[in-house]
């Protein structure tokens, strides 16, 4: 019992993690047509500001900074290298993030060594909070969760409740319709790209302790965010949103199953001697994004949430 | 159709003798060249380089049957590399037991099957993934690409787990008496195989459904109104080029005997991108061009340097951002700038721009060089023909400033001068 | 024995969330017709021929092409029926040469679908063919300019080209004189007429002077309803249509 609800909790909480990361992604890329494939970099380079900003100051401070930081490093990303790509295309856009991926990891590398950083829970975080059935729940898991729906309910105010929210709001709809208005649509570019771009800074500074701070994270986290871009059905944030706890929860879920194929097949002649059969539930864990990414794709093209043909 | 009759519409087409010199010749002087190459005698380096550029050539070209002809960016193109590579694996290995009907097959001939694997392998992935064009397919491609690799780490019986499966390329029957044992023999097969490559994706572009790849790529909806099917179009055009590919990696499981998993993972896939971008995707050549700079510097660069992957991102950026029409862009560009009307100008306009980029590159090595030594943290310092360039003196950061300044200047200048000729 | 109706349109309607845009058309079009579609802006005119031609799908009603319906078909296998359709925006591929282009069109109808083993070059038929449409509407000498150089006529030539070059039954021309000047207009209706000679043609049109040289019979659509079909005599003599559609304009000389 406590294994389903640790799984449970884990599972929203890497799930709202991962719509940090697929929301600014669904944002960029429904207002811009860019597919930001250096987002995970950004992500990745959230946790290591962090690390060190922690490191010489306080982990709160790394917490407000970081991620402003990387959304700077993000507008400044647009300005300087996305508009200048624009008149080639949406692919030489995608081609110019995809580079920029390379880079950041490369220079990460350099700069932080190619070995994995010592970021760690703050220790104020780092205690028992709750005890669900005889087992721990740290604290730092339940102030991801604070996080992670703060700053929910800050985009939802942010989209529903100010005027730059209208915008964005009319500009996932309907793209083409918001430079007829009269806005400054570059200017409204550069701080999406930025604010998308600092929620996956936000992501990489509260992941970033609770898993491994390693240039190779943004790898890691990157096809994942795609697929849930994609599973969700892309240009739709209420998809990302269900998409991203969804495989939050899978993932999880999956984790916790030790049975085997030859356990759960066994009625159709399926043996654990066999190689198929003696794939565990649990390894299977993190193939399971991309096993829903093809069953979404046969079953239904277009997304969960899906209505715009692309 | 009286017309048919009375119009003689040979002036508009290319004559047999201008097919013959735009189309036939350039091949026949590639393969003339890679029959000549061992005749210099080549170093055991140089053949195993040549090997590696062949097979990147291939596949190159096989990934730009997509990219650059059907419009479809794929981050997964090794995944059919793999597959054709893996199933010329086994069948080495059947070859060397000598069982059933595989005792009596040529391992000159596993690239046939390579590419049947890897056409197979874009079958049934590109029937799910071909439904969707533009950034979705993209997307699509690396959640697929990544679904295999994982898939190749879990199913030790046909992948061979982390040490992946090895061969030996001399048993069954020789073909043109090659024994494929010494390594110039093993030149021959891949140069026959290259050659075979370039040749049959060269004859694809040339076939209806190569002119539909291209139609569909410009304009996917009018497609439907001339009676095809967009979808039906990329689905076809997908599994020959996963068949191009994994014919390269049947080439590349008999040049080095050996696949492991990791072929199938991400690395390899965007390196194949890189490679054919840069080279040049709008022109058929584009591809064999960034294969063959690529490999050099992969094999070169990795030895003098820690940080290669950092000078190719930043070569592959810069060629997306100042140059999208790849190194073959800037080659032609150039032939035809010196054929144009004031071929002076444009030569001066040409080297001020080189100048300039060569200036920035000094600094940008400088920079690099610098930060990596610092990295690794082992006290030694960068110093290039014996000048001593450490962290702690001035006069590097001095060098990387002001050959950035001015290759930052020299660039615009060009830039402006190109204006001016305008 | 009779002959169906080369096209035959049956109660279609299509609504687009709550706004209805085409309202219970029924039409139909004999072979060998040149049937005009006129209407004012917004009347559904497009709409209509994305119908028909299968880039939409109706939310009502039902389209036969020779007697077989082909509504909900996907438009590659409607063009494979015999229906061909030209755009208001010139929709050409325009990386490739004019001839490239017509030549496209052409593979269908030499049983060429999507073949690859044959060599596209060397396919003296499929030469011919492309030449025969080129010097049919045009543009034979401008056979190896790339179609984005052409100028805006030849563009809307080369637009028709490609719509006839499948040797479609029934064409469908979407204001194919959009935007020329009135020397281009008349080289493109002379175009038109020899195009489509013993062939089915629908053809939306604003042009009036184009409409009743080229017609046999008018449809006039008014907020997505059909107002009045009928010979271009009788729609000029129709006082619902002048009214609906001509309004207080100053009337175009054939109409007054």
């Amino acid at each position: 019992m406590e294994t389903i609800v640790f799984a449970l909790v884990n599972g929203v909480i890497y799930g709202l993690l991962l719509f940090m990361l697929s929301s600014g992604l669904t944002l960029i890329f429904s207002m811009m047509g860019v597919l930001n494939f250096a987002h995970a970099s950004f992500y990745m380079l959230g946790a290591f500001f962090a690390y060190t900003i922690m490191g010489a100051t306080s982990f709160w401070l790394a917490l407000i900074f970081a991620p402003i930081l990387v959304g700077l490093i993000g507008a400044a990303v647009e300005r300087y290298g996305l508009r200048r790509v624009h008149v080639n295309g949406h692919v030489a856009e995608l081609l110019f993030t995809f580079g920029l991926a390379y880079l950041i990891e490369e220079i990460v590398k350099i700069v932080y060594g190619k070995t994995a950083v010592n970021y760690r829970v703050p220790s104020i975080l780092d205690f028992p909070a709750v005890q669900i059935y005889g087992a721990d729940l740290p604290a730092y898991r339940i102030f991801m969760l604070f996080v992670a729906m703060a700053m929910l309910i800050g985009l939802w105010l942010l989209l529903r409740r100010t005027r730059a929210g209208l915008i964005i709001q009319a500009a996932l709809s309907h793209p083409h319709m918001v430079g007829h208005l009269g806005h400054n649509v570059p200017l409204i570019f550069m701080t999406v790209f930025g604010i998308g771009c600092a929620l996956a800074g936000l992501a990489g500074v509260i992941a970033g302790n609770i898993f491994v701070t390693d240039p190779s994270m943004a790898v890691q986290m990157g096809p994942i965010v795609f697929v849930v871009v994609v599973v969700g059905g892309i240009g739709s944030l209420e998809g990302a949103f269900v998409a991203s706890l969804l495989i939050g929860l899978l993932q999880n879920l999956a984790v916790g199953i030790n049975a085997s194929f030859a356990d759960i097949f066994g009625f159709l002649g399926l043996t654990s001697a066999s190689e198929v059969g003696s794939i565990t539930v649990s390894s299977l864990g993190p193939v399971l994004p991309f096993l829903l990414l093809v069953l979404i794709l046969i079953f239904r093209p277009q997304g969960l949430m899906g209505e715009r043909e692309l | 159709m009286s017309t048919q009759d009375t119009f003689d519409y040979s002036a508009h087409v290319p004559s047999n003798a201008e097919k013959f010199r735009q189309r036939t010749l350039p091949l026949l002087i590639f393969a003339a060249i890679l029959v000549a190459i061992p005749l210099t005698g080549p170093s055991r380096t140089m053949y195993t380089l040549m090997h590696q550029m062949g097979i990147n050539i291939v596949l190159a070209m096989s990934y730009n049957m997509l990219l650059g002809r059907a419009g479809l960016l794929s981050f997964g193109h090794a995944v059919y590399f793999g597959f054709g590579g893996y199933f010329a694996m086994h069948v080495m290995n059947w070859i060397a037991d000598g069982s059933g009907i595989w005792g009596g097959f040529p391992v000159f001939l596993l690239p046939v099957l390579g590419f049947g694997a890897g056409a197979l392998a874009g079958a049934v992935i590109g029937w799910p993934s071909c439904r969707r064009a533009g950034t979705t397919f993209a997307m699509i491609s690396l959640g697929v690409a990544e679904l295999v690799a994982s898939g190749a780490f879990m199913f030790d019986g046909f992948f061979g787990g982390e040490q992946g499966i090895s061969g030996d390329r001399m048993n069954g029957p020789q073909m043109f008496g090659l024994t494929l044992g010494p390594i110039s023999q093993v030149y021959w097969f891949i140069a026959f195989w290259t050659i075979v490559g370039v040749a049959g994706m060269y004859a694809f572009t040339r076939t209806p459904l190569g002119k539909l790849s291209e139609a569909t790529r410009d304009n996917p909806q009018r497609v439907q109104f001339i009676g095809y099917n967009p979808q039906r179009v990329r689905y076809m055009v997908f599994i020959f080029a996963g068949g191009f590919a994994g014919l390269a990696g049947a080439m590349s499981a008999v040049n080095y005997e050996i696949f492991t998993p990791d072929a199938f993972s991400l690395g390899p896939s965007g390196f194949i991108l890189i490679m054919a971008y840069v080279g040049g995707i709008t022109y058929f050549v584009g591809p064999i061009f960034g294969a063959i700079l690529l490999t050099y510097m992969q094999s070169m660069m990795s030895d003098f340097t820690d940080a290669w992957l950092l000078y190719l991102g930043v070569l592959f950026i810069s060629i997306v951002m100042f140059a999208p029409r790849g190194l073959a862009g800037i080659v032609f560009g150039f032939g035809a700038g010196l054929r144009g009307p004031r071929p002076r100008a444009f030569l001066i306009t040409w080297l001020t721009h080189l100048a300039g980029i060569a200036l920035m590159l000094i600094g940008l090595i400088v920079l690099v060089e610098i930060a990596v030594r610092w990295s690794n943290g082992y006290g030694e310092a960068f110093a290039p023909f014996g000048l001593p360039l450490a962290q702690s003196n001035p006069l590097s950061w001095l060098l990387v400033l002001l050959s950035a300044l001015a290759g930052g200047a020299l660039t615009r200048r060009a830039a402006r001068m190109r204006e001016a000729q305008a | 024995m009779t002959l169906p109706p080369a096209l035959s349109i049956r109660g279609l309607s299509k609504s687009f969330g709550p706004a209805r845009i085409i309202t219970d058309v029924t039409l139909d079009i004999a072979p060998g017709e040149r049937h005009a579609i006129i209407g004012p802006n917004g009347a559904g005119k497009s709409t209509l021929f994305n119908l028909i031609s299968g880039l939409y799908f109706p939310t009502a009603g039902s389209v036969a092409l020779n007697g077989e319906n082909i509504s909900g078909l996907p438009p590659h296998q409607i063009n494979r029926m015999g229906l061909s359709r030209s755009f208001q925006v010139s929709n050409i591929f325009t990386n490739m040469t004019v001839r490239e282009n017509v030549r496209c069109g052409v593979l269908n109808t030499m049983g060429l679908g999507y073949s690859f083993w044959s060599n596209i070059g060397a396919n003296k038929t499929a030469h011919a063919k492309t030449f025969e449409i080129l010097e049919r509407c045009g543009l034979s000498d401008k056979a190896n300019v790339p179609a984005s150089l052409l100028p805006y006529a030849d563009q809307r030539s080369l637009e028709i080209a490609i719509t006839i070059a499948g040797d479609p039954d029934v064409i469908l021309l979407d204001e194919p004189t959009a935007g020329m000047s009135q020397s281009e207009t008349a080289r493109a209706v002379d175009l038109i007429a020899k195009a489509t000679e013993g062939k089915t043609l629908l053809i939306v049109e604003h042009d009036m002077g184009v409409i009743f040289n080229l017609a046999d019979r008018i449809s006039v659509l008014v907020y997505g309803e059909i107002l009045a079909t009928g010979t271009p005599q009788e729609i000029r003599g129709n006082a619902e249509v002048r009214e609906a559609y001509l309004g207080d304009e100053a009337l175009p000389e054939e109409l007054a």
